[in-house]
């Protein structure tokens, strides 16, 4: 049986496409991915990402099991700060990405993907060996994502906090909709600027919510989005999505995640395996490509091969680029062909596309 | 959604319209386009190409998926919709009017006595 968010009727109400989404049935998309990825690019869209699981991590050793399961420096972190962050097998295969948000001092919230909840909350108990409670609360907590260059316009209306003054990568705590103790975090997997809110579904009327943000955003054209604009508003920052671009089978460093790989701290799962990895020196790299030929779109799984036919590597992520009008894509390939701008060919059916490395992001954003 | 009384139709989820004078038109049903999503490109075989029934005889790319089409007869291709080199987003808009295919010179009219009326597709894609 799939799960509803709180805003399934809404969502049938607007005439959504639902599909089964980690155990969800979620909108994938509305009247047209094109007009809500547009709609976020240029002015503001709303998600219901309620699918996303969130533990909360307390006690006095909180912050040691954090370090210990995941590979950034959270200690780091102030309270209403938040890292991205991701866990490691032991092999420095990747267990999955993850927002950590601190709360308060001894008090942890880790965002993690939907489909990946219940596994990561078996490893992470697996290996809490410290003075801390682990909860999983995604069944309690609802998640909007209000995204685009008029979102704070839009919440603004709503509450009584001064969101312009709320940096990415921070939140804060406060009134929305009528409602008070909201998390309002400045974050987001579109590249424009944005919010997450929290809300405890029990003690807010969620669709009554929803209702208002699309009010408030009307003027500004505001759109209900699905994943299938999420995936490419994404695509187009050359974020990573795990299942596709980072898995259990690749590790960060070469998945384009090794800014957030601290090898010098004390001491976490995978710091081994990914610390050799390193002084052999990778294999592969996870890269952004552009394909030349407007009629050649990329998709996951396509082969990568060179100028001999010879196969380098293999498509991760593709689609066009709605933003651009271009054919766009991510996938690993052989270290020595992920320097910018090198040709490689992507293996469409019966074709062979030229293709170009590029270093995301494809869109660029001041 | 809409799926005419006059049209057969496939599992693969085209249809097929019998013009009456040996030739039918060929295109997408409105589930099928609205399932791709915005379509991109269309890259259909050429006039003259001869088809088998359940041939492929094109691609359709939309924004998130790609699909292949497949002839619902055997025929020449007698039309290709040129249009939809610069509209694609026809099919989505009229599956069964401006958003046509391709036109076949059918070489056995009976084959489409196998294909499914509306009421029947309707049944499976419910």
């Amino acid at each position: 049986m799939l799960k509803r968010t709180p805003f399934y009727s809404i969502h049938l109400q607007a005439g959504a496409k639902l599909i089964d989404f980690g155990g969800f049935e979620m909108p994938v998309q509305y009247e047209s991915i094109k007009k809500e990825h547009n709609a976020v690019r240029e002015h503001v869209g709303m998600f219901d990402v309620s699918h996303m699981g969130e533990f909360f991590v307390e006690g006095p050793e909180a912050l040691d099991l954090i370090q210990y399961i995941t590979i950034n420096d959270a200690s780091t972190l102030k309270p209403g700060k938040i890292q991205y962050s991701a866990m490691c097998y032991e092999n420095g295969g990747i267990v999955d990405d993850l927002l950590v948000y601190m709360l308060e001092e001894n008090r942890y919230m880790l965002v993690v993907n939907a489909s990946n909840t219940e596994k990561d909350f078996k490893w992470i108990q697996e290996h809490n060996s410290f003075d801390a409670t682990l909860k999983n609360r995604s069944d309690e907590y609802c998640l909007l994502a209000v995204q685009g260059p008029e979102s704070i316009k839009t919440l603004q209306k709503l509450s009584d906090v001064n969101l312009s003054e709320i940096e990415p990568y921070t939140f804060k705590t406060g009134s929305f909709a009528g409602y008070d103790d909201i998390i309002l975090s400045a974050t987001g997997y579109s590249g424009e600027k944005g919010f997450e809110l929290y809300f405890r579904a029990a003690d807010v009327d969620l669709p009554i919510v929803w209702e208002r943000i699309m009010e408030a955003g009307a003027e500004f054209g505001i759109e209900p989005c699905g994943l299938g604009a999420r995936d490419t508003l994404r695509l187009e920052m050359g974020f990573a999505l795990y299942g596709n671009d980072i898995t259990k089978d690749t590790n960060p460093l070469e998945g384009r995640l090794g800014w957030l790989t601290k090898l010098n701290k004390e001491s976490f799962i995978g710091k081994e395996a990914l610390t050799k990895a390193k002084e052999t020196g990778l294999k592969r790299k996870l890269v952004g490509f552009t394909v030349d030929d407007s009629r050649s779109i990329p998709r996951s799984g396509y082969a990568i091969t060179n100028e001999n036919n010879e196969e380098i590597g293999y498509v991760t992520s593709g689609s066009r680029s709605i933003t651009l009008g271009t054919n766009i894509g991510m996938g690993y390939v052989a270290k020595e062909y992920a320097g910018e701008g090198t040709k490689i060919y992507i293996q469409i059916r019966n074709k062979q596309a030229e293709a170009r490395v590029t270093n995301p992001p494809f869109v660029k954003k001041d | 959604m809409n799926y005419p009384d006059d049209l057969k139709y496939t599992r693969e989820h085209e249809w097929i319209r019998d013009n009456g004078d040996g030739t039918a038109t060929v295109g997408l049903t409105d589930f099928a386009q609205s399932e791709l999503g915005d379509i991109v490109f269309v890259e259909l075989e050429d006039t003259g190409t001869a088809l088998d029934q359940e041939q492929v005889f094109g691609t359709v790319e939309a924004v998130k998926t790609v699909s292949e089409l497949f002839a619902p007869a055997s025929g020449e291709i007698t039309e290709v919709n040129e249009q939809l080199e610069d509209e694609p987003e026809l099919i989505n808009d009229d599956p069964y009017g401006e958003g046509w295919m391709i036109k076949l010179k059918l070489s056995d009219p009976s084959e489409l006595d196998n294909l499914m009326s509306a009421d029947d597709y309707k049944d499976i894609i419910a």
